[in-house]
């Protein structure tokens, strides 16, 4: 297990509130260089908010946090350069072409010419999707799509990747193709940050938060949380946790 | 059971649109606040009006009258011509604003031949004003000439001449109020339906209506009668607006300018219901009444730009523009007290164009998708 | 048994894009019906068709014993949740049912205990703006709107996704005792471990069916052996087990790895020697059954050939 490296997110009683309602209440956690750390949550629980607090587009309200080894508060500038975010779904152009998409964001983080060329080939020879590099993309198969969105929010070889519920309402091979990637790129030793509704997916992550009212209530391995919960799977452990007095509808 | 259903989604209508506090506000507000700029805008009250004068006569008669214009509180001299190339410099110095000329020999004139000619020219940019100014000098002229006149047979003329530069159209604020009550509704009715219908298409409850028993003609109409209902109500607030304050005339029938104003509205509406059903969503179908209607209503309708001055093949175009008719229906029974006689060949123009739409509009919504 | 719902040889294609291919199937009364798949799959398209909001391209239905084309029959007697449904966020929560109430030529107070179990907690919330709700209060208050006016036959679609797991399990328990008072559903979802809530399954896949049958049948009728491996080091786990002889598929499953095999080169103790030859500690290795997932994406393998 890779816990023992440096911190690469430090998050010091983090506390986001809009008018009288605290979406995000007093969170603290680290995540180490090159970990797969799973940030799961009901909805409402407050995990997007934490999230856009932590790619800087909001400011917090108080607390404490650096990211990518930058201040959260004073630096949000150098943070959004040295990570990725991948959005619900995907983020790519659907009326630009596959090799227009790479260009466009390769260029928009500020990679020079000969570099973007460069990763830009490196990129689609990676993926095998040379057939494709003209195609626009709303004509290419769901599970490429996925996959470029992923290599495109990594073309500035961030430090950090923010993914979204990159996985919903995809079909359960392609799933598990992206998860590939996302084991991939934790071996080369960047961060992923990934929020999902599948829990078996959880259990694919090196370690687990669960927010419950803009609080986390459980941060540990998938391992180690189903001991404390005393449960059989992931999807029990959030149960236990989200619903606690096992309110009847 | 059929009509509670209706009435069930007429009053949903009604909900939205009254609980759309902004939009309302500003439907209601753009009207008022349009006619209060252009009416005040253009100033009613003539006080020390410069006014540069062209004295060919220099005679006795010329200069008395130029003594009398400039007595009176209104009229200041800001400069005095030598010829008429002058005239046009003096306009475009932005200080002038009116140039009385005398013709040579004004005095010989009146007393040998009992008529005289005198110019008067406006700078007709601001042509309210404009008006105003010519009308005050026209009304101290005839003071003068009655005075004149007084006891000595036959009585000598003194005929006056107006032109206005710049503008001879002059439009003002009587004109300017039949194209603001026409935009208004363009964009009540046309766009506001059309963003209203696309929006339930976007969060998918048209879906949801579908699989209802409302029939499309109920859905239709539900969306149709409250819109109607509103821009008939800001209509008759710019109207009551522009009578009171501005002192508008309708010198023609009320009830036919209303009639015209409910089939104007009928037009706008049937085409907001074709543009819904074509736009796939709210952005889509705000873009499209813009550029479809909005633009060419205030570019080509003359509301603006006087439909003669266009380039023909404009000008050609513009008849397919319903706000054109309507304008110019409405300048007539507003401003010229013109009568059905004047205005049933535009109205007939006009109530095609709204059946073709309205065909087309049913035509094209169905409570399927596609 | 009395048949509510019988397709046969529905096909629709968008442009150059199939997306319904021969589809055809029946749904019993009383039944809790899933079609089970990915986005781009056809359910949208399926549930439209028969909702007769749109035209199928041939083939056709009979819901509650009308066909297709007779529209004003079958929509006055189904119930429908789009996809997207998310009601007037304008209107309140009562507004909103009273609204869906009067178009379908009813009443709150005359179907009121069609709803009541669900729409119990949304009472103290009937003068709130629907757009004020929270993700799982608005999904009741849609649910409670495609009943008011006592449909027959209930189709929702994906009326779980993008809904965090605990509302999904409640959604769940409330479509459970729908069903017990005799409501027919059809429910879409493209989460594949909801499919043990239904009677019966449909696994759809570019708008294909690859199979029908209740969940735990799919599941049995799976033709190879799934063995689970884990170790204390699942990232050199996931190479090495490609070493294994005789796989024919290796997925991840949760803390799992499950490798299907042909039931006659199965062995545990052949998988076993494997990882203590390549280091691996605190194994686990069993031979288990098949899950809705595990079928599911062996058919779409299959189908691929």
């Amino acid at each position: 297990m890779k816990l023992t490296g440096e911190n690469i997110i430090e998050v010091e009683n983090l506390v986001k509130r809009f008018g009288s309602f605290t979406a995000v209440d007093n969170i603290s956690f680290q995540v180490k260089k090159g970990e797969v750390f799973g940030f799961l949550g009901a909805n409402g629980a407050g995990k997007t908010t934490a999230i856009k607090m932590l790619i800087g587009l909001w400011s917090p309200t108080s607390g404490k946090a650096n990211v990518a080894g930058f201040n959260l508060f004073t630096e949000a500038e150098q943070i959004r350069k040295n990570i990725g975010y991948m959005a619900q779904r995907f983020s790519l152009y659907e009326d630009l072409t596959v090799i227009e998409n790479i260009q466009f964001y390769g260029g928009i983080y500020g990679l020079r010419k000969n570099i973007l060329k460069e990763r830009a080939e490196e990129l689609i020879s990676e993926l095998g999707m040379e057939s494709f590099r003209k195609e626009l993309i709303k004509n290419i198969p769901l599970g490429w799509k996925q996959k470029l969105a992923l290599s495109v929010a990594m073309i500035h070889k961030p430090k950090i990747v923010f993914l979204d519920e990159p996985t919903s309402g995809v079909d359960p091979i392609t799933r598990r193709q992206f998860w590939d990637l996302i084991y991939n790129a934790a071996e080369k030793g960047t961060t992923v940050f990934v929020t999902t509704h599948y829990m078996d997916e959880s259990e694919y992550c090196d370690r687990v938060s669960i927010m419950v009212d803009g609080r986390i209530e459980a941060l540990d391995t998938p391992t180690q949380l189903k001991k404390q919960f005393n449960a059989e799977s992931m999807d029990e452990v959030f149960l236990k946790l989200a619903r606690p007095t096992g309110i009847q509808i | 059971m059929n009509r509670r259903r209706f009435f069930g989604f007429l009053q949903k209508e009604f909900r939205h649109i009254f609980r759309d506090r902004r939009t309302m506000l500003i439907l209601f507000g753009m009207p008022i606040v349009q006619i209060l700029l252009f009416g005040f805008a253009i100033t009613n009250e003539i006080k020390n009006v410069n006014v540069a004068v062209l004295d060919m006569a220099h005679d006795d008669v010329s200069r008395d009258i130029t003594n009398r214009i400039l007595s009176s509180e209104y009229f200041h001299l800001y400069q005095n011509l030598n010829s008429e190339k002058e005239i046009e410099t003096a306009f475009k110095s932005g200080k002038v604003k009116e140039v009385i000329v005398f013709e040579n020999n004004l005095a010989k004139n009146i007393y040998a031949k009992n008529l005289g000619n005198i110019q008067l020219i406006g700078d007709a940019t601001d042509p309210n004003t404009a008006n105003t100014i010519v009308a005050y000098t026209r009304a101290i002229l005839l003071n003068y000439q009655q005075e004149l006149n007084k006891g000595s047979k036959p009585p000598a003329i003194i005929q006056t001449e107006v032109r206005m530069w710049f503008n001879e159209e002059l439009k003002g604020v009587y004109l300017f109020v039949p194209g603001v009550m026409t935009i208004i509704m363009m964009l009540v009715s046309a766009m506001m339906t059309s963003i209203s219908l696309a929006r339930e298409k976007e969060t998918g409850t048209l879906e949801a209506l579908m699989v209802s028993p409302l029939k499309s003609w109920q859905v239709i109409l539900g969306k149709v009668i409250p819109y109607l209902v509103l821009s008939f109500s800001i209509t008759l607030v710019t109207l009551a607006l522009s009578m009171f304050v501005f002192h508008v005339p309708i010198r023609g029938n009320i009830f036919l300018l209303l009639g015209e104003v409910l089939l104007f509205v009928i037009t706008a509406l049937s085409f907001g219901i074709l543009i819904s059903s074509i736009a796939p969503n709210q952005m889509a179908a705000m873009l499209i009444s813009m550029m479809g209607l909005m633009l060419p209503t205030i570019i080509l309708s003359g509301y603006i730009f006087p439909i003669d001055n266009m380039p023909v093949p404009l000008q050609v175009i513009s008849n397919i523009i319903p706000a054109r008719w309507f304008i110019s229906m409405l300048r007539d029974i507003m401003l010229k007290g013109a009568g059905w006689s004047v205005v049933w060949k535009d109205t007939c123009v006009l109530a095609f164009m709204a059946v073709v739409f309205l065909f087309l509009a049913s035509r094209r919504f169905k409570m399927k998708l596609r | 048994m009395n048949e509510r719902v019988i397709a046969t040889n529905i096909t629709k294609s968008f442009r150059s894009t199939n997306a319904l291919d021969d589809v055809s199937f029946t749904v019993n009364e009383g039944e809790l019906f899933g079609f089970i798949g990915p986005d781009g799959a056809g359910k949208s398209t399926l549930f439209r068709i028969l909702t007769t909001v749109m035209n199928a391209d041939s083939g056709d239905a009979l819901v509650d014993g009308f066909h297709l084309k007779d529209e004003i029959a079958i929509r006055s007697r189904v119930g429908y949740m789009p996809g997207k449904f998310s009601l007037y966020p304008d209107l309140s929560v009562q507004e909103n049912l009273e609204f869906f109430a009067k178009v379908f030529g009813t009443t709150v107070q005359e179907n009121y205990s069609i709803i009541k179990e669900i729409y119990v907690q949304l009472e103290p919330f009937k003068d709130r703006r629907a757009g004020k709700l929270s993700g799982g209060m608005k999904q009741k208050l849609a649910l409670c709107c495609a009943l008011i006016h006592k449909p027959r036959v209930l189709f929702l679609d994906e009326p779980t996704t993008g809904v965090d797991p605990v509302s999904r399990v409640e959604f769940w328990e409330m479509l459970g005792r729908l069903k017990q008072s005799g409501l027919t559903i059809l429910v879409s979802t493209p989460y594949m471990d909801e499919a043990s809530r239904c009677d019966r399954v449909a696994l759809i896949q570019k708008g294909k069916i690859l199979d029908i049958d209740p969940p735990g049948v799919i599941t049995k009728k799976f033709p190879l052996d799934v063995i689970a491996v884990k170790s204390d080091n699942m990232q050199k786990l996931r190479k090495d087990i490609l070493k294994v002889e005789d796989a024919e598929s290796v997925y991840g499953f949760g803390e799992f790895l499950h490798i299907t095999m042909k039931k006659e080169n199965s062995s545990i103790e052949k998988i076993e020697s494997l990882l203590k030859q390549q280091g691996h500690q605190h194994t686990e290795v069993k031979l288990i059954e098949a899950g809705i997932e595990d079928c599911f994406m062996h058919l779409m393998e299959h189908n691929k050939n």
